[in-house]
Parts: C-alpha cells; structure tokens; sequence
C-alpha cells in the first residue's frame, strides 16, 4: 500500500472522527445548554464537509500516482 | 555494496524493500498500542462506578493538537507527491510545514503535562479531621502552600477512604461541598504545611486513568519525535540524495510518510477515547 492509499484511509479516518465530534457536541449541547457546545457542533459537521471536498481534491490531484 | 531493492519493487512482494519493512514494523505498533488501547479499556471497566474522570483533559486543546496533527499528514502526503512531480521546491515547503505542526504539537503537549504535574490532591489533618483539597499549586513556601482550586478532579482511592468521593454523604458531603464551593468562586486555598498528611501531583502514579493517559500519549509523542527527527534529516543532510538518486529519495520520503501517518492515525483513536468519551 503506497502513501496514496494510506492517505485515504487517513481520510476517511479523519471523517469518522468529524462525524463522531459533531454528534458528540450536540450531545453535549442537548445536555448543558452550552453555546460552546453548538459552536462546536456547527464546526465538526462544516469541517466533515471540508474533509470530503478535501478528499475528492486529493483523488484529482494525485490521480496519475500509483496506489501500491 | 549495492543495497538491492531501494528503488525498484522485488518481484516476490511486488514492494521496495524499505516498503515492506516499515509496513512489518507498523504492523508490530498495532499490536504495542493496541495493547494499550485494552488495557484502557479494561481499567476503565474494572473502575469504581463513578471514579473514572470525565472532562479532566482540556479538549479546545486537544481538539487544537487534532488539528494540527491532520495538517500535517496532508503537507507530509504533499511534500511526496511534490518529489513525484519533480517539484524539489516545494517539497521543500510541505516538508518544512509538516516540522513545524510536529512542533506545535509537542509544545501544545507539553502545556497539557504540566497542566497535570502542577495539579495536587492534598490530604490535611486538623485535629482530627482530614480535609482533601485539589487544585493547582500556584505558590509555595517552606511554611505553607496554595493551591487554585480546579473545576474538575479525580477521585483517588486515597480521597474515596477520606470520604470524598464522586457521591458526597453525611457530614463528608458537607465538607466536599466545602471545596466545590471554592472552586466555584475561584478562591485561593492556603494550607500550613504543617497540616498536610498526603501530597500528590497528578503524576502517573496518582490514578489508573493518569497511568494510561501519559503511557499512552507520552508513547505516542515519543513517536511524534521520533518521526520528526527523520524529516528533520531529510530536510537537512539527507535532502542531497535528490541530486544523486532522485527515485530513492523519493521513497525515503514516501517510507517517513507512512510512519507518520500512522503516528497521526493512532492519535485520531486517541483523542477520543482519552478527550471525550
């Protein structure tokens, strides 16, 4: 597996983890009632959207590169 | 002596060498943090209901070092692929960007440990009643110490024995009610050393949660060092190889890569695990 590869995993690692942090701020928003936590929220679930477009960015750029 | 397999893949593994054998020791480190990812998880199960900590780490940073560490396998992945197009110049950039998150990171860490080793649980005996106190030490002198008290704390087997646990009873309550009323409104304590029983900093040996946190993320920065300092060696001395042997230099890069990716991948689990859940 070359670092293409690796680099998507890592990917889709970090979108899991977005995902995970948005449901767990607005949880903790739905618990406290703390701003700090909706704030958190918007931005986990913004910055999910900006690891897909970053994704697809990757794919372009890199597509002449091998994935071994 | 020529080192066979630096740049072209051997037929057997279809892989260059160095390939194969960063792939082998990345699969030993799963099993070494993977051991450790049980053994938290086998503490945690086997707490005291209502001991293990929550909110104890500062997840703005936490989440801030995230940041960084994700930067940086996006410069470490460019910097390659910068090499791939022939653009020394610019892997230059990335690979010096990718230093400077590793170094964001350990500082940012190192604000976090001593965030732990200046927070002290305090055991007093005034008569004949003990008081617990926590908080971080902001002062001390050879008579008496004082200590800002925290929002968050851990409950030790030692405090629990004091009657100062996660569920406040009887005249105990009282008193811990007493330091929870302190930490609200951010009062300074000042105890006589004179009184103090116990002393403790928020050190491995404070609680199982702080053992595996600074085992685990103290490990893992280790690595984080580790790696920096072979970039930093290809970004220095190392870099003239690209004059004579571009395609290895090249690999060289892509076999510090994968190390740091899988340095960042092994924090994406962390973060979590010891920040929010």
């Amino acid at each position: 597996m070359s670092l293409k590869a690796f680099h998507i995993v890592f990917v889709l690692a970090t979108l899991a983890l977005t995902l995970f942090l948005t449901v767990w701020a607005y949880q903790e928003f739905a618990r406290t009632q703390s701003s700090n936590h909706l704030t958190a929220a918007i931005c986990a679930a913004v910055t999910s959207l900006m690891v897909l477009v970053y994704g697809r960015f990757f794919l372009k750029k890199l597509k002449h590169i091998s994935y071994q | 002596m020529e080192i066979p397999y630096t740049v072209n893949a051997r037929k057997d593994t279809g892989l260059y060498n160095a390939k194969l054998g960063i792939w082998l020791f990345l699969a030993s480190e799963v099993m070494l943090f993977g051991a450790l990812f049980s053994a938290y998880i086998l503490l945690r199960v086997g707490a005291t209901p209502g001991t293990w900590p929550h909110g104890l780490l500062n997840v703005p940073l936490g989440t801030l070092n995230t940041i960084v560490l994700i930067v940086s396998s996006v410069t470490v992945v460019m910097a390659w692929a910068s090499l791939k197009m022939k653009q020394f110049g610019k892997w230059r950039m990335y690979q010096g960007a990718t230093l400077v998150c590793a170094l964001i990171f350990l500082v940012i860490k190192s604000f976090e440990y001593n965030d732990k080793l200046t927070h002290y649980e305090v055991v007093t005996k005034e008569g004949d009643k003990f008081h617990v106190y926590d908080g971080h030490l902001v002062q001390e002198d050879k008579d008496k110490i004082v200590l800002h008290p925290s929002a968050h704390r851990l409950y030790t087997a030692r405090a629990i024995a004091y009657g100062f646990g996660p569920e406040p009873a009887g005249a105990h309550a009282a008193a811990d009610h007493g330091a929870k009323e302190h930490s609200d409104k951010h009062e300074l304590i000042t105890i006589q050393r004179s009184t103090i029983e116990h002393m403790e900093n928020y050190g491995p040996k404070h609680h199982a949660y702080l053992a595996i946190y600074f085992t685990l993320t103290g490990l893992h920065a280790l690595h984080v060092i580790g790696g920096a300092i072979v970039m930093a060696f290809f970004f220095g001395p190392g870099a003239k190889m690209w004059k004579t042997n571009p395609e290895q230099f090249t690999n060289r890069i892509e076999i510090s890569g994968l190390f740091w990716h899988f340095v960042d991948l092994v924090w994406i689990f962390l973060f979590p695990v010891l920040y929010l859940l």
